[in-house]
């Protein structure tokens, strides 16, 4: 039996979780070193996967297939296809900039003893989130998927609830209020959404028998496993709803902006750049290869509602005050474009929609780290409160303005590549829906540069003055970061090399062909 | 030969690079690798021109293809570029006058302490000029089309310590993004049509498509020219736009950046070809921005917005050419190249003013200026020379043919495009001489400022009255130069189709009467101008007047609706994602406490009373099943 | 005799331990009147085992006897306690049960 390399990614991940928490209060800084270490392991094992993982050869590689529960089907089964494997080497490629990012944001505070904060639980908790999303990317077996997709909620829960922003406006009191608040309607919300994943899972399984991804979609392929079309429907709405909150598709999104003002920039990005992509590529894994004739039938809903989330989450951001909550909103826009592109169900848009994921998950992470610099310097989150930064921290103007022009899509820079696939594999069978989204261009640029005017540019600000410009720990989080945009929005041939030959398995599944050019232009 | 043409690009990017990431270390020899790499790029652009010009005219086109950027299934995106007699035009304009004004920044910026940026924001304009023209298809186009955005976002901001550059700056990326959501639904709609939007194949199957189509692609073409090429309806950032340092109005916002919209038109002219409305709503809108831009001219008492105002309406003659179709394309582009040379010679030469005036725009406090500044007032002299139509300066040849060929159009169109343009020629007349007149001649109006520091205006160093004169050179002889013997028409013929066109009457009595209304222009100004003392407070003036000051009110419109009723929309929207979404959410919550606080009070903690509720509900139950029974 | 009537009176003496629980306060009332629809139900079982000619309702009759008496262990012990602690043995005393 050969190494079980994914099994790997994800426990490696889990033991580091557990070591970090089990190192003594007082060592702090070793606890630090220790997370960082295990996340750059991961990063490694993460890139021999991917180093190992073929793009020409069957869908789903490096599988794992053990019996777990026998009495009722459910089996350990991992395996990677090419979008599994871009979205794994994501997650393992943000946990060391989030944990770097948050070196001091679990810091206990000298000043005021009631609000000690155990250091070791942050990152612990932060590793036991990437062994869990690791492994939802992993799974093949939907009731192993669902165990991780819902226990992922726990250490996240602590991470919002536990370690909120230290810059707010109010009180001690209030923010705790206020965060607690945002953690429980995290939970809850998600908690909703899996139970009623859950009693979808219940009824796959009485009508498949199973719970193998592969075994079904194997069965319903050539016909053996028979779903009655509402069956299917119900099933395809049950799994559709967890995913449209993890996602999160308007009008199910309202727990993002609050819990993104809340937590700590890096919990932030773990929020939005990590697990809410769990969401939609379960939407592509799941729903798309389980319930086929389902999803076509719930496409144009579902466009409809991805379409209201670009241009409403992308206007609601124009409007907002605090700086963590207008990017919580502009990424929402954003999952609308994924959603999208997923259920566009042409190759441009389901190959724009994965690279989306990877784009988002970097330039978002690119933003809002910097962002989270700006903000523990000033200890503000609101727009008003600057002014002028520019002017004395001009490194730190300068990537934050990258960071803005890569969350407008600026061409040359990654997320132009996904956004435009997109929007042409959209337009190709929606015309209309196409055009009302390119709007969202045009918004993305209002709240980006409105932003950045506000913060970076005009007069100095007397509390900006002294702001300091980035230092050596956070120039390592932002550099590679920013390099990355560059690089993939020139170059994204790696990563569509890897994805294409999973979306033309998933475009098969579903049984669309892309809608051809009425004229055959000579090459 | 063909891979030297990544190197045009290259070299200026790397500057960028460069100049952005070096730090302070580089701020002593900034200027200099910046100046040098753009002038790289010259040379290399005049080594293929050399090469070219051995060709015979048909095989003078070269491509070069770098590698694959979006290979996704059904959707094939390369970086390839192509370089043909249109491409070579545009480079040699743009790293010639780049240079130029690299060579006049090192002057003008001399004192400001963030001058490698500067460069560095320069040697990124011009590689993404380059790569604008240089590319072989349209996503590609694209990708340069937004990077000049980005560098004009980044130079007009140039000076973000003043709130009014950041908004200006600001509102230049935006309605540019306007327009080029036309660019990326016209690129979307090549790709349904015909399943690329390489410029070869896409233009090459224009036959084989419906004109309603191809009519569509147009008009976003057209939307996006628009808002490149501050083109009415998008025309109203270019006047805000002047908020940057001058060789930046120059450079971007003069001679190469707003000509893209031209370029592009050209570029796809067998889609326009092929789509007669479109066709006629680009010369519409050539026009009206031609009178629109004249007239905002003229009001103008910033020396640099007046200039700004000339520009669109320049750039209105090179869109109403281009949108004549064969007969104007050829035209269009060469009004382009002597307009970069002689406006890129107004602007340096405002600079220049500005530079010995303490940075003084308003040109009701010059006055008399010839005798301070020699240099700067026979260059700008004669660039206003040429842009009036001067018989025998550039202006002249270049923007007659245009008026010949609106007139050539045929039918009333012909004559109403004619007559627009013949009027537009009598106002550029009349602004500029007033331009010219407050400036240089006259009385010195100049007052000590508040610090009792009086302007001791002077002549600029030799870095900044070099490229003024070498642009001066280019106002006067580039139009004859390209005229005899119709040498730019055969240059760009292969690439552009040429068809000459027949105007109702004869060239020579249009040639005679855009002489009568120059005339009449420069004369109204002189009489208002030149005889009159001017006054240093701007007097009220008619509506009109106040109104082109205003931009004719487009401003205001654009406030009041877009921006105003933007605000109250985003706020209406927080507020309803607060309450109604949110609210349904928190909502369902709270009713299900109180539902709950409710259902306690059942739970008395007396037994009896559970034992009656198990007593009922066992008498329900059997009740319930008696029932069934009994149906 | 007709077994019907075990029946009637098998209801009947239901009825009086149903009343007897619900309007009663004292605890050892209460509990006999409980004991009292347990051999109520117990006499309708046998009587329907009666009827139906089979021993399946005395076999329940005998296993409600078994529980029945270790209730009673069960629910005494609590009287007495009960008792012990609050000196009455009213079960409306006894509402503790609640939020």
């Amino acid at each position: 039996m050969s190494f079980p390399l994914l099994t790997a990614t994800a426990v490696l991940p889990a033991i580091g979780a557990i070591a970090t928490a089990a190192v003594p209060a007082a060592r702090r800084t070793a606890a630090k070193w220790l997370a960082l270490t295990v996340s750059l392991a991961t990063l490694v094992l993460a890139l021999v996967v991917l180093i190992r993982f073929d793009p020409d050869g069957d869908r789903y590689q490096l599988t794992e297939s053990h019996a777990w529960i026998a009495d009722f089907g459910v089996r350990y089964e991992l395996g990677v296809d090419g979008i599994g494997v871009a979205l794994l080497a994501l997650t393992a490629l943000l946990i060391p900039f989030v944990i770097l990012a948050g070196w001091h944001d679990a810091d206990p505070l000298e000043t005021n003893s009631s609000r000690w904060r155990p250091t070791q639980g942050f990152f612990a908790l932060i590793l036991a989130v990437e062994a869990m999303v690791i492994i939802s990317f992993e799974a093949t077996d939907v009731f192993l998927f669902y165990i991780f997709f819902e226990a992922m909620l726990i250490p996240m829960y602590f991470l919002i609830g536990g370690f909120g922003d230290r810059a707010h406006a109010g009180s001690d009191e209030h923010a705790a209020a206020q965060r607690s608040y945002a953690a429980v309607k995290f939970l809850l919300y998600n908690l909703v959404g899996g139970l009623i994943m859950l009693a979808a899972v219940i009824g796959l399984y009485v009508v498949a028998g199973n719970f193998s991804l592969q075994a079904i979609a194997e069965a319903r392929a050539n016909g053996t496993l028979d779903m009655a079309t509402n069956t299917e429907r119900w099933l395809f709405l049950g799994f559709f709803f967890a995913f449209a909150v993890k996602a999160p598709l308007w009008p199910l999104h309202t727990w993002l902006p609050n819990a993104m003002g809340e937590a700590t920039a890096p919990v932030a990005v773990l929020i939005t750049a990590v697990v809410d992509k769990v969401g939609t590529f379960a939407m592509l894994r799941f729903c798309l290869q389980l319930f086929p004739e389902a999803s076509k039938w719930a496409t144009p809903v579902i466009l409809v509602l991805a379409l209201i989330s670009i241009i409403y989450g992308a206007l609601l951001a124009v409007g907002q005050r605090d700086i963590k909550r207008l990017v919580a909103y502009a990424s929402i826009s954003h999952f609308g474009f994924i959603i999208m592109g997923i259920f566009a169900m042409t190759s441009q848009g389901q190959s724009g929609a994965t690279l989306y994921m990877v784009n988002h998950g970097i330039s978002t992470a690119a933003l809002m780290l910097v962002a989270g610099f700006l903000i523990s310097r000033r200890g503000s989150r609101l727009i008003a409160d600057y002014g002028g930064v520019q002017k004395v921290a001009p490194v730190l103007a300068g990537t934050f303005l990258i960071g803005s022009l890569a969350t407008l899509s600026l061409p040359g820079l990654a997320p132009f590549v996904s956004e435009f696939l997109v929007l042409v594999g959209t337009f190709t069978r929606y015309p209309a829906i196409g055009i009302i989204a390119t709007f969202g261009i045009v918004l993305a640029a209002l709240y980006t540069l409105v932003l950045y005017q506000r913060t970076m540019t005009g007069p100095v600000k007397p509390e900006v003055s002294a702001m300091p410009d980035l230092r050596v720990r956070e120039l390592v989080v932002v550099t590679p970061l920013i390099a990355l945009l560059i690089f993939l929005g020139v170059y994204p041939k790696p990563i569509t090399d890897i994805v294409n030959p999973a979306v033309k398995q998933t475009m098969s599944d579903v049984q669309k062909k892309d809608p051809q050019p009425e004229v055959e232009a000579a090459p | 030969m063909e891979n030297l043409i990544a190197l045009l690009v290259a070299a200026p990017l790397l500057g960028a690079a460069v100049l952005l990431c070096g730090g302070r270390r580089l701020d002593a020899v900034g200027h200099l690798i910046g100046t040098a790499l753009a002038s790289v790029s010259f040379v290399i652009g005049a080594i293929l021109f050399a090469d070219m010009l051995g060709k015979d005219a048909e095989h003078r086109a070269m491509a070069q293809h770098l590698f694959s950027w979006i290979p996704v299934e059904g959707f094939q995106a390369d970086v390839a570029f192509q370089l043909d007699q249109l491409s070579m035009t545009f480079v040699l304009l743009i790293t010639g006058v780049g240079s130029l004004i690299h060579l006049y920044s090192i002057g003008y910026m001399e004192h400001d302490e963030r001058r490698r940026r500067f460069f560095g924001y320069l040697n990124l304009f011009l590689a993404a000029m380059l790569l604008l023209v240089l590319a072989d298809n349209y996503l590609l186009l694209y990708v340069g089309w937004e990077g000049v955005g980005l560098a004009s976002y980044l130079l007009i901001g140039f000076w973000q310590h003043k709130p009014s550059a950041a908004t200006a700056a600001k509102k230049a990326f935006l309605v540019n993004r306007v327009g080029d959501m036309g660019l990326s639904i016209a690129i979307m709609l090549m790709f349904t049509t015909f399943g690329t939007f390489a410029f070869g194949p896409v233009l090459e199957a224009t036959g084989e498509t419906g004109e309603g189509k191809l009519t569509a692609i147009a008009l976003m073409l057209l939307l996006a020219a628009c808002g490149k090429s501050a083109q009415v309806p998008l025309q109203s950032w270019l006047g805000d736009a002047m908020e940057g340092p001058t060789p930046v109005s120059a450079l971007i916002h003069a001679a190469t950046m707003v000509t893209a919209g031209v370029y592009l038109i050209v570029r796809s002219a067998d889609i326009f070809n092929a789509a007669p409305d479109a066709q006629l709503v680009t010369t519409v809108v050539g026009a009206v921005t031609l009178l629109f831009g004249a007239i905002v001219g003229c009001a103008k008492d910033d020396i640099k917005k007046a200039l700004a105002g000339s520009t669109m309406s320049q750039i209105g003659y090179m869109i109403l050419a281009a949108g004549l179709g064969p007969i104007g394309y050829v035209f269009a582009i060469m009004h382009l190249v002597t307009h970069g040379f002689f406006k890129a010679g107004l602007f340096l030469g405002a600079g220049s003013v500005m530079h010995g005036m303490n940075d003084e725009v308003d040109m009701r406090k010059y006055g008399g200026l010839r005798k301070y500044m020699p240099v700067t007032f026979v260059t700008f002299g004669l660039g206003y020379l040429a842009i009036i139509g001067f018989p025998g300066l550039s202006g002249f040849f270049s923007k007659d043919k245009i008026i010949e060929a609106a007139f050539a159009k045929g039918g009333t169109e012909g004559w109403i495009l004619g007559s627009v343009a013949l009027l537009g020629a009598a106002i550029t007349a009349y602004y500029m001489t007033r331009v010219m007149l407050m400036t240089f001649f006259g009385e010195k109006r100049w007052q000590p400022d508040e610090n009792g520091h009086e302007p001791h205006p002077h002549e600029s160093p030799r870095s900044m009255t070099i490229p003024m004169i070498v642009l001066a050179f280019g106002s006067v002889f580039a139009g004859g130069f390209f005229s005899i013997g119709d040498r730019f028409v055969h240059w760009l013929e292969p690439v552009t189709e040429h068809a000459h066109g027949h105007p109702p009457v004869s060239a020579t009595t249009v040639t005679l009467a855009t002489m009568v209304v120059l005339v009449i222009g420069v004369a109204l100004a002189y009489v208002q101008y030149g005889r009159r003392p001017v006054p240093v407070v701007a007097p009220r003036g008619s509506v009109l007047t106040r109104a082109a000051r205003r931009d004719l009110l487009q401003d205001d419109f654009n406030h009041v609706v877009l921006v105003r009723g933007g605000e109250h929309l985003t706020r209406s929207l927080v507020y309803v994602d607060h309450t109604l979404v949110d609210g349904v959410v928190n909502g369902t919550a709270a009713s299900m406490g109180g539902l709950s606080g409710r259902l306690r009070k059942l739970q008395n903690g007396y037994a009896r009373s559970y034992a009656v509720s198990m007593f009922g509900g066992a008498a329900i139950l059997i009740a319930a099943t008696l029932l069934m029974r009994a149906v | 005799m007709n077994p019907v009537n075990y029946l009637y009176l098998a209801a009947l003496l239901f009825t009086i331990g149903a009343t007897g629980v619900l309007i009663r306060r004292n605890a050892i009332v209460v509990f006999m009147c409980i004991e009292l629809m347990l051999n109520a139900c117990n006499l309708a079982f046998v009587a329907f085992s009666r009827m139906h000619g089979n021993l399946d309702g005395q076999i329940i009759a005998f296993f409600t006897m078994v529980v029945a008496a270790a209730e009673v262990v069960v629910g005494l012990a609590i009287i007495v306690s009960l008792f012990r602690s609050r000196h009455s043995a009213s079960v409306d005393d006894a509402s503790l049960m609640k939020l």
